[in-house]
């Protein structure tokens, strides 16, 4: 029977931070996954820095003003990982969650609010991301491509950057018709993000449209922020004017995100 | 018990979609201890006043009161004392049965170790308990209706609101559910249930309301609704094909309303069997005599009618 020993005990109450009981939902799904994520996650800046680093980085003669062109190349890839792993779990994830899963329409049953429900999910992705950097930070700097000890800045940059990226994308899930538009995402940002925001090459050498489109994007700001703290160096922009501008994405992002989970969950 | 202070009151409850009204102003009241029924046809707003009595889905207009609290300021507050069974299962299939029930009990403040207990008990509940550690994606149906009822209770709710509950469900665990809900019920859980079978409507079901295009059609308890839009019983005469329209108009005048469907003629009568010995002397010889009493069903088909919605 229910109404004996437990029942009796079970007082709901509204849980005191309702985003970490959302939070705890994902880490109990990510246990079961996380191993065969760890693999690829430790394979994949092996087989960057092999590829990349020494592969290419042979050619790159001069190297990049005076670095090697490994080491100068390493916390680009950094920033981009994280905006890779950011974005990716910020979409079909989501889109998951409103159509297929509906996972958001069973925690809006319960004593959460639209932003406890954002919230918690925001921070499931930023423990991916971060951990996936941490991760690279780590076989890469065993490469010896870490330079200089601030390298540790790189951690609360790319949780800065992540949120930056996933904030929006959670609002353009939300939004989307259908999946077809996440495919549109990575075709028209994330890719030419990847391969323009200074990860390869040194920004200035893009033609100067291009160049401002690049530095618009959040991907730069992380990038020489991260390229800043592995090599020991002052980044190319004011360190608060980063940080106020990738704060700016995220903010909007969160914004943004907020009313688009509202208009599908509160109808 | 009629004197209690009513759990759930609403009042020219309204909702819109847009230009579309799916709720047109109901009145409902349900009492601690209730089970109450919506019933209706296919997209006669049954799930739209659930979402909104379950402070989901904010009310496009008129009054609702749960727990005497308003849904749309205090709906956190509410809903941490409600138990919802939503029309689709929304489990997540990734997760085993038991995490379905320990991670949801968290959004309801309830500490992790409490949270497995009172998963040990619901599974034994539900009849669970055997599948606590497999996922939920290979389960059937009715296991998953099932796990969706349990999870409903993880928070030991006061109302626990069913949408459908048994649509899909195979008769063994049509009845395992409603045996649950009868026990639930005598504990003295307020029940809130919509359905479309009528005899589970009138298994469980206090008092419901016929809701027909978003308005209430009707009201009462199963009986009295029986008694207000039918007859005690009914005779089905079922005749040779194509006599059926010839037959029809001598019937005219007999009990109280004369039914012509495509495979038979129903009389809505006081006393079947007098009615049968009339339909005799009047020298009519049917194929087939059926006397039975009248049921929810036939209050519904008359209130609702027989045209199909979509
Ligand atoms: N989010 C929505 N947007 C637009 N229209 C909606 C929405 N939800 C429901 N409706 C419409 O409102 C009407 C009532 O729907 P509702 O789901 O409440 O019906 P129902 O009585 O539960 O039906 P069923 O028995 O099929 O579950 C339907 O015409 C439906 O199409
Ligand atoms: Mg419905």
């Amino acid at each position: 029977m229910v109404d004996v020993s437990v029942a009796g005990r079970v007082r709901p109450a509204l849980p005191r931070v309702p985003a970490l009981a959302v939070l705890a939902h994902y880490l109990v799904g990510y246990r079961r996954t996380w191993r065969a994520g760890v693999f690829s996650s430790f394979l994949l800046p092996v087989l960057t820095v092999v590829g990349f680093g020494f592969g290419v980085g042979a050619y790159v003669d001069q190297g990049v003003g005076g670095l090697r062109y490994l080491d100068w190349l390493v916390p680009g890839l950094i920033a981009s990982t994280a905006m890779q792993v950011a974005i990716g779990e910020s979409t079909w994830p989501v889109l998951s969650n409103f159509r297929w899963i509906k996972t958001y329409f069973a925690q809006s049953a319960a004593p959460l609010r639209v932003g406890d429900i954002l919230a918690g999910h925001l921070a499931f992705v930023l423990f991916r991301a971060f951990t996936s950097t941490a991760a690279f930070l780590l076989v890469t700097a065993l490469f010896g491509a870490v330079r200089s000890p601030w390298a540790v800045a790189v951690l609360p940059v790319v949780l800065l950057l992540s949120l930056a990226v996933a904030a929006p994308t959670f609002a353009f899930s939300a939004w989307a018709p259908s999946d077809s538009y996440l495919a549109l995402l990575f075709r028209f940002a994330v890719i030419p993000m990847t391969l323009f925001a200074g990860v390869f090459f040194p920004v200035e050498s893009l033609p100067s449209g291009l160049r401002q489109l690049a530095y618009a994007t959040p991907l730069w700001h992380g990038v020489d922020l991260c390229r800043a703290a592995t090599l020991g160096v002052a980044p190319q922009w004011s360190v608060p004017g980063h940080l106020l501008y990738l704060a700016a994405w995220a903010i909007a992002g969160w914004l943004l995100a907020r009313r688009a989970f509202r208009r599908e969950l509160v109808v | 018990m009629t004197t209690a202070q009513p759990l759930i009151q609403a009042r020219g409850l309204v909702k819109r979609f847009g230009d579309f009204t799916a709720v047109d102003g109901i009145d409902v009241e349900v009492r601690p201890g209730e089970a109450f029924g919506f019933l209706g046809p296919n997209g006669a707003g049954k799930s739209s006043t659930m979402r909104m009595v379950g402070c989901i889905s904010p009310p496009s207009g008129g009054e609702l009161r749960i727990l005497g609290m308003d849904p749309v300021r205090d709906g956190p507050a509410i809903r941490a004392r409600l138990g919802v069974c939503p029309q689709l299962d929304n489990l997540d299939p990734e997760l085993t049965v038991r995490e379905n029930l320990t991670t949801y009990a968290r959004y309801f403040g309830i500490p992790r170790r409490v949270a497995r207990e009172r998963a040990a008990e619901l599974l034994d509940f539900v009849q669970l308990t055997e599948r606590a550690d497999s996922k939920v994606e290979p389960l059937s149906g009715g296991m998953k209706r099932r796990l969706t009822i349990a999870r409903a209770l993880v928070n030991n709710p006061e109302i626990v609101l069913l949408d459908e509950p048994t649509t899909g469900l195979d008769p063994q665990a049509r009845h395992l559910v409603w045996e649950r809900l009868f026990r639930l019920k005598q504990q003295g859980v307020t029940l809130v249930l919509t359905t479309h079978y009528m005899d589970e409507a009138e298994q469980l079901c206090d008092r419901l309301v016929v809701m027909d295009g978003g308005r209430i059609v009707a009201e009462g308890s199963p009986r009295a609704l029986i008694e207000q839009h039918s007859t005690r019983e009914v005779v089905e005469l079922r005749f040779a094909a194509d006599s059926q329209e010839a037959f029809a108009g001598k019937l005219d005048g007999l009990g109280e309303r004369v039914e012509v469907l495509p495979d038979r003629i129903l009389l809505y009568v006081a006393d079947g069997d007098a009615a049968v010995a009339e339909v005799t002397a009047l020298g009519l010889v049917p194929a087939s005599v059926l006397v039975r009493r009248s049921s929810l069903e036939d209050v519904f088909l008359h209130l609702t009618g027989r045209t199909l919605v979509d």
